[in-house]
């Protein structure tokens, strides 16, 4: 009987390493989806809703605020370092059809992207909520049917940062008004001020030619695709004057400081007092404040050469592979409520896209003690109005634009290529995404 | 008592035979042939799941247009092959990836039999000594490369601020081909000497000592005992050392990744390896095909540098038969 006993075991052995193999498998996929743990949507039963962000979104006291006015709730906040990751990450889970957090923040540049699949989010369009969102943010999230993708959170409104230390040093005004007054125009305005600036100083005009670029083609209404998502971007003659503009300011005219934006020595840069202006959206001022901690003379304009223009801004969505659609659209709801938009913006600067936020008093009387007291919420409103158009983005437009501040970072950080061959390398990689 | 066991083996073996090969015996015979089987099925059952299956279905996958999160699309036959070959980033990523895999590697192999036999000597606190080239290997990459793309930083990095110092040009550590490799390949040998160190180190000890006092009786001094013992004694391990290099030093990926902010391989995919773009083609390009495409021709590299390896390998080891 022994042999006998010991093929059994071994039998068992075997199936049972095969069953917790396939436990396993079926466990990681529970945690990396958190709410899979609770058992039901049944009422007053505990519940823990993921909230999936980047960067800085000021959501960190309002979900433990959410936590407080629901008991059955619990928000565990998962935060990626770069909206890049965050992007990679959600493609991941909607190809997995797992993983998702209940509320994923998708950022306006790849919200495109992801229209494509309406199927795969939980539709959002709800009276309670209409008439909350300046008009073009809300078309950019709804699908030719009428279904809503996600709730606005931030815009990004640009501005411009500058140093008022270094303006006195090359003989420029200081005043946050009288600058503004001064780079008043268009971009080769503001370029013709950067040249006066940098013959009487050591610092650059600008940071680099990747942020300037941000600014410059998102005022162009159609850049990279057309409506019918031709792929134009190589063709288009405003795309390519643009180039030839931001470089020869860059290079040839010596105005950019060279740093790849978000590298090691781009935070460097601003200890090291390299460069005097740069674009900012509302949201930049966290940024600035955080990598140029100690150094003293940073100002914001209300100004933006070539008239208004938005940088960014972001949307929350449900995935609806999600367990508790319900309860995330609630969350949803309440995060982009114009009044926790505010609390928002206090917390890290996030400018809010909801109309009746625009006019709140808190926003209207804020100001940023790092730069020099400005009245930033009044100049931001400002900016906002100064916005009279959505560009349109299409599909590929993340992956078109890439390539082509790949291009802008060849001939401005890395010196490795002129205009000339860069755009020609562009060409190629735009060709090769087919 | 006597009476009853003879008995009994005879009752046995008259009548139940039949019933009992019927039984016990089929069942003996089965766990004979059978057992073995079970024993190492776990392993079989593992390799398929997780080796073999993602294996082929890599291939179905690279001859269709796949989108990550749209799924299989039509059947493209070897088209994501010739798209892939027929750009300029398979081929950049190819020569990155030897480069960075012959600058990693050969130094790495050198560094650690080096010291390794340091630490074979007679030393004072040998284990503080022995665990502390294991210190690098500890530490997360990621770590690693927040540390290096410091040092590397182009503009007001610490290397180039020394070297500044001394009169010479700051090096494009990021913008440069060669420069990215060595800074990325400096990286990794970090991180893999010590280890590799430490298995030469446990080879060296399993070298019979009475072969050193026989060739330092023989007038042979340490570098010449070193060179004519050690190394010969060592061989299988280098040539394990050497495999398992290779087959890392292809597939190079946190390194590169991170050594700067967006993790693509630079603006002119300068450090961008072979895993990268693969990366980079499923992940943000959502090119399923396109990136299973690379990831078979990735394994066929492997393949032929294996067999390479296997030949030199050969080669090596003649001269221990013949003898």
């Amino acid at each position: 009987m022994q042999p006998t006993r010991r093929t059994i075991t071994a039998a068992v052995a075997t199936t049972a390493l095969t069953l917790s193999l396939a436990a396993c498998g079926g466990g990681a996929d529970e945690g990396s989806n958190d709410d899979n743990d609770s058992s039901g949507e049944a009422g007053g039963e505990q519940i823990t809703l993921t909230v999936a962000t980047f960067n800085e979104f000021g959501y960190e006291e309002l979900l433990t605020e959410y936590e407080s006015l629901h008991d059955n709730i619990t928000v565990e906040h998962v935060k990626a370092d770069t909206a890049d990751n965050a992007r990679d990450a959600l493609r991941n889970s909607l190809g997995a059809d797992s993983g998702a957090a209940d509320i994923e923040a998708i950022e306006i540049d790849w919200l495109v992207e992801f229209m494509q699949y309406p199927d795969k989010f939980a539709d959002l369009a709800d009276p309670a909520v209409e008439g909350r969102w300046q008009d073009w943010k809300v078309d950019a999230a709804t699908t030719e049917d009428g279904k809503l993708i996600g709730y606005g959170t931030d815009n990004g409104p640009q501005a411009i940062c500058y140093r008022a230390d270094l303006f006195e040093e090359a003989g420029l005004p200081t005043d946050r008004d009288e600058v503004a007054a001064l780079l008043e125009g268009d971009w080769q305005h503001y370029f013709d001020v950067g040249k006066d600036f940098v013959a009487a100083s050591d610092a650059a005009w600008f940071d680099s030619a990747n942020a300037t670029w941000q600014g410059m083609i998102n005022q162009v209404e159609v850049a990279y695709q057309d409506e019918s998502g031709e792929i134009i971007a190589t063709t288009n003659p405003e795309v390519k004057e643009l180039y030839d503009a931001v470089l020869t300011a860059a290079v040839d005219d010596e105005l950019s400081a060279g740093l790849g934006q978000w590298s090691a020595d781009w935070n460097d840069g601003f200890q090291q007092s390299s460069f005097a202006t740069m674009l900012c959206p509302g949201w930049m001022l966290g940024v600035v404040e955080g990598a140029a901690e100690g150094v003293e003379g940073w100002d914001v304009a209300n100004v933006f050469p070539g008239g208004g223009g938005n940088w960014g801004g972001s949307y929350l969505t449900v995935p609806a592979q999600g367990d508790h659609v319900e309860e995330a659209q609630a969350l949803a709801t309440w995060l982009t409520d114009p009044e926790q938009q505010i609390k928002a913006f206090e917390a890290k600067g996030t400018f809010p896209s909801q109309v009746e936020a625009l006019e709140s008093e808190t926003l209207l009387a804020s100001t940023n003690a790092f730069f020099n007291d400005a009245p930033t919420g009044e100049i931001f409103v400002d900016r906002a109005n100064a916005i009279t158009f959505q560009p349109h983005k299409g599909p590929d437009y993340f992956s078109i634009n890439t390539a082509l501040q790949d291009a802008l970072t060849r001939v401005d950080v890395d010196g490795t290529d002129d205009a000339a061959t860069s755009w020609d390398k562009f060409v190629a990689d735009v060709e090769a995404l087919g | 008592m006597s009476t009853t066991s003879t008995l009994r083996p005879r009752a046995e073996t008259a009548e139940p035979p039949p019933k009992r090969i019927g039984f016990g015996g089929r069942l003996s015979r089965w766990d004979l042939k059978l057992s073995p089987y079970l024993y190492i099925s776990p392993f079989f059952i593992l390799f398929f799941v997780t080796g073999l299956f993602p294996l082929v279905y890599t291939g179905w996958v690279a001859v269709h247009d796949w989108d990550l999160i749209m799924g299989q699309g039509e059947f493209v036959g070897a088209k994501n092959f010739t798209d892939v070959l027929g750009g300029r980033d398979f081929w950049k990523a190819l020569g990155n990836t030897f480069s960075i895999f012959v600058l990693s590697s050969v130094p790495q192999v050198i560094a650690a039999i080096t010291i390794a036999a340091l630490l074979d000597a007679n030393l004072r606190a040998k284990t503080f000594w022995r665990m502390g080239v294991l210190l690098p290997y500890v530490v997360a990459p990621v770590a690693v490369s927040l540390i290096f793309s410091n040092l590397f930083a182009d503009k007001y990095g610490l290397i180039n601020s020394l070297i500044g110092l001394v009169g010479i040009d700051p090096i494009a550590w990021h913008g440069e081909r060669l420069p990215s490799h060595i800074a990325i390949a400096t990286m990794v040998n970090f991180r893999w000497t010590g280890y590799n160190a430490l298995i030469f180190l446990a080879a060296m000890q399993a070298i019979p000592r009475d072969l050193y006092e026989q060739a330092s009786i023989d007038g042979a001094g340490k570098i010449r005992q070193f060179f004519s013992v050690t190394v010969p004694m060592l061989r299988p391990t280098i040539i394990f050392i050497v495999i398992t290099s290779t087959i890392g030093g292809l597939q190079i990926f946190d390194e590169a990744r991170l050594y700067d902010q967006f993790g693509r391989g630079g603006a002119d995919g300068q450090w961008q390896t072979l895993t990268i773009l693969l990366y980079e083609q499923g992940w943000t390009q959502s090119n399923f095909g396109r990136a299973s495409a690379t990831a078979v021709l990735l394994f066929l590299i492997i393949v032929v540098i294996g067999v390479i390896n296997y030949l030199i390998i050969r080669l090596i080891s003649t001269p221990e038969v013949k003898r």
